[in-house]
């Protein structure tokens, strides 16, 4: 399909722009190779012609916070977009500390879409809320859509995957992930028409209830450009067979349930054949309920394997050994924390290419646990047979400064380091010692530190060595950590590369929140809850920066005082309009740029729901 | 509809310099800030809840692991997603919804195991009726002070904690939730787990 024919918007329209060799197609076409989003945005700075030329080039669109920005300025600056992201959300709403109903609603975004993007191919997702209704109005909205992909996304059921399947004649992607979704049944599936064969990716790994096995099978069957099928836990190891034997050129498979009470030799040496069959496998995952005996049957498939997900499957360390003996290829790796320090020692021994380890923990909220679960050692022995190791999830219930330090020296190059050691503000256990150094070792030692995620105990120190030296920090979350604002004013005034910041359950208040004024425009978003932030700080930053949306989620009725639950993050597109409920007496024509007195006013947003979010808008006097 | 629907404890939300709950654990993780706090710039206006002790600066000496944190319930901690959540949850009572509430029953001297479905099933009597025509043994009579008396053999199950415990004991519903698994015990084995 063409794009758009792109107006022309140079005076003379008809003569070669005298400050570029190139007449526009040409360099509309050239820079339309470049992929990069963030040569893209360097691209489109260069010059006006340039900036044109990529707006009008582009095809994908990546916005990391859909309230940053409106889908009508969007839109209005990139015409010919097919693809879109767009994450919801604070992070902190996976953890249920942000309330139902909070935003971030698709809807908007597709009633624009679909006067100006008719063309739309994809759609990805990442915490947002989205209706049945939506689900319905994109099926039908846009006839060459091709992907769908939600992840962590709340507000719909099966009813708007079964409106995906029955009109999206070109889906060749349906991504469905770790959502808020009501299961009413599997007849969604059934819903793909006979003639329907372009599927590639198929993701249903989070639904509950049975599909169709019969539907399955045929729309497996049909599609034979398949590449990627993970199903949900119901699907048993006899079906599972008969899923891979008519879809042996899959890359990735999610298994069901891998336990069956009944399973003859015969429906045994099926299974083998047809994991044997499946040559081109390079990512497994599912595995729920692995049963010991049956775990040989995925040797066979290993062998060219680089991510493994067991994160739903509790195996123990002798399990896991004998199964990575055959994935020497492993690059990612994802476990439960059963498998317990002898299961990394197993990891450390047999998968020298590891990048990537996570390790989640079986019982959370159990503090009986502890004695299970992986440790400090489990830690170091992974990382003494994984030099190459740059990405770690790690949940413990125990955790030493000098492991860490260790673990660093052995894999100097994370650049994703996210330890939590379960019991808030635990100290390091053997010398109870706040954990300082460890993190103080971990951004000494790793220069290419783009995330960290710090836990136990912790006082302000540790912010100080973040602040020195953790250069290239991007991302950094924070519980139950630090002694005083300084912590937090170590890292907004050392980490020049911070984007997001989010905090929880910390000593920090205003002076700290204010510290980073001229920091927030730059990052994508602060989130501070359940520390020491006041509505009066809130106000002082609303007022300072008129470019920060400065939201504050508090119990009703209450417009002083504490500033509970707080949320900064930029904004070309003023504060939003789709607040919880309705907005009282929203300020008139003053925009970003002020205009007016110095004052500061704010819209008080009434709810029926026990919160109030309240908007800080700041205004300005003219700069 | 969704995940975010959970109860959110307020009061768990609550500012607050320590962690909702014990007293101990506001000592052991916020006597340090209240301490610097004196010292610090913040001129927050918040009231706190905390219990400043006498004790000397080094705060960590009694934060040995012998001190085990009393449990608290604390909102979104440990950071893990609801979805993963759900699906421990679900893992720990082998129970799929909508598609009945199927638990593992094993007998010594069984060359294989077999599995029932709870939801079947309404009460004690039925289950017990069911697992003694399928494993063609007796049960013989309950008894609260007892047990299962003088039968050849009892019923008894792991339940959530990983525990044994004798079928019968608690009401059926709490028994429902909790039931892993089951396994049919001699009923010699049984007389230890009789309730006295």
């Amino acid at each position: 399909m063409e794009c758009r024919i792109r107006k022309k918007e140079s005076p003379e329209p008809n003569i070669l722009n005298q400050a570029s060799p190139f007449p526009d197609e040409v360099l509309e076409r050239v820079l339309g190779m470049v992929k990069s989003r963030k040569d893209r945005s360097s691209v489109s700075l260069v010059c006006k012609e340039w900036y044109n030329a990529e707006r009008w080039s582009r095809r994908s669109v990546f916005i990391g916070n859909c309230y940053s920005v409106s889908p009508e300025i969007l839109t209005r600056r990139f015409p010919n977009i097919r693809s879109v992201t767009l994450k919801g959300k604070p992070r902190f709403s996976d953890f249920n500390l942000v309330p139902a109903n909070w935003g971030a609603d698709i809807r908007s975004w597709l009633v624009v879409f679909a006067d100006k993007y008719p063309l739309l191919e994809e759609l990805r997702l990442k915490r947002m809320t989205v209706s049945d209704e939506s689900l319905e109005f994109l099926a039908l909205s846009f006839p060459y859509f091709k992907a769908l992909s939600l992840l962590s996304c709340d507000g719909f059921s099966t009813d708007g995957l079964a409106a995906i399947a029955t009109s999206c004649k070109n889906l060749t992607e349906l991504d469905i992930q770790e959502n808020g979704i009501d299961d009413k049944s599997g007849n969604w599936l059934s819903c793909f028409p006979e003639s329907f064969t372009s599927l590639e990716v198929l993701n249903f790994a989070n639904l509950p209830n049975d599909v169709n096995s019969d539907a399955l099978e045929k729309l497996v069957s049909r599609c034979k450009s398949l590449k990627t099928l993970k199903v949900n836990r119901s699907v048993t190891l006899e079906q599972l067979q008969r899923l891979l034997v008519r879809a042996p050129q899959l890359c990735e498979l999610g298994s069901g349930s891998f336990s069956e009470d009944d399973l003859t030799a015969q429906q045994y040496s099926e299974i083998e054949s047809a994991f044997n069959n499946c040559k081109n496998l390079h990512t497994l995952s599912g595995l729920w309920d692995p049963a010991e005996q049956y775990l040989p049957l995925l040797y066979p498939a290993c062998t060219n394997l680089t991510f493994f997900n067991l994160s739903y499957a509790p195996l123990d360390g002798d399990d896991l050994a004998k199964l990575l003996v055959h994935c020497p290829n492993l690059r990612r790796l994802w476990v439960v924390d059963t498998v317990e320090d002898k299961g990394l020692e197993a990891v450390g021994s047999h998968c020298p290419l590891l990048e990537e380890l996570r390790v989640f923990p079986a019982d959370p909220f159990e503090d009986e646990a502890i004695g299970h679960g992986v440790t400090e050692s489990g830690f170091v022995a992974l990382s003494r047979g994984c030099p190459r190791l740059h990405y770690v999830l790690y949940f413990c219930r125990q955790m030493t400064n000098a492991a860490v330090a260790t673990v660093v020296q052995n894999c100097p190059d994370f650049t994703h380091f996210r330890l939590c050691i379960m019991n808030p503000g635990q100290p390091d256990y053997l010398t109870h010692e706040p954990m300082d150094e460890a993190f103080g070792a971990v951004v000494k030692t790793c220069s290419k530190l783009q995330r960290l995620a710090v836990s136990g105990l912790l006082t302000d120190l540790t912010f100080e060595y973040i602040g020195k030296y953790a250069k290239n920090l991007e991302t950094l979350s924070v519980a139950f950590a630090g002694s005083s604002d300084w912590g937090m004013e170590c890292v907004l005034r050392g980490c020049p590369k911070l984007r997001k910041l989010e905090i929880r359950d910390c000593p920090f208040g205003n002076a700290a929140l204010l510290s980073g004024l001229e920091r927030y425009e730059s990052m994508r978003s602060l989130w501070m809850s359940d520390c020491k932030l006041t509505m009066n700080g809130c106000r002082l930053l609303a007022k300072e920066m008129p470019r920060l949306n400065v939201e504050v989620i508090k119990e009703e009725g209450c417009y002083e005082g504490p500033a509970q639950r707080v949320y900064v993050y930029r904004s070309v597109a003023g504060p939003r309009r789709d607040a919880p409920s309705f907005v009282l007496a929203h300020c008139g024509p003053h925009n970003a740029r002020g205009s007016g007195k110095g004052s500061t006013t704010w819209s008080i947003v009434c709810t029926m729901q026990p919160y109030l979010v309240c908007y800080m808008r700041g205004y300005f006097q003219n700069l | 509809m969704g995940s975010y629907e959970t109860e959110l404890n307020l009061k768990d939300t609550e500012l607050r310099l320590g962690l909702p709950g014990c007293d101990e654990l506001e000592k052991r993780s916020c006597k340090r800030s209240s301490m610097e706090l004196e010292d610090s710039k913040c001129k927050s206006n918040v009231t706190t809840s905390n219990n400043v002790s006498s004790d000397s600066s080094t705060t960590n000496e009694h934060d040995s692991d012998s001190v085990q944190p009393a449990k608290v319930q604390v909102v979104g901690w440990p950071p893990i997603r609801s979805y993963r959540k759900n699906s421990l949850q679900q893992k720990k009572t082998e129970q799929g919804d909508g598609a009945g509430m199927y638990v593992k029953v094993s007998m010594a001297g069984a060359p294989y195991l077999r599995k029932i479905d709870l939801k079947v099933y309404n009460n004690y009597p039925e289950l017990l009726k069911a697992l003694e025509n399928m494993f063609k043994c007796t049960f013989g009579e309950y008894s609260e002070r007892e047990g299962y008396n003088g039968s050849e053999h009892a019923p008894t199950y792991e339940d959530k904690d990983g525990d044994w415990m004798l079928v019968g004991d608690v009401p059926w519903n709490m028994f429902m939730s909790s039931c892993k698994r089951l396994r049919i015990v001699k009923g010699s084995e049984a007389k230890g787990l009789s309730c006295l």
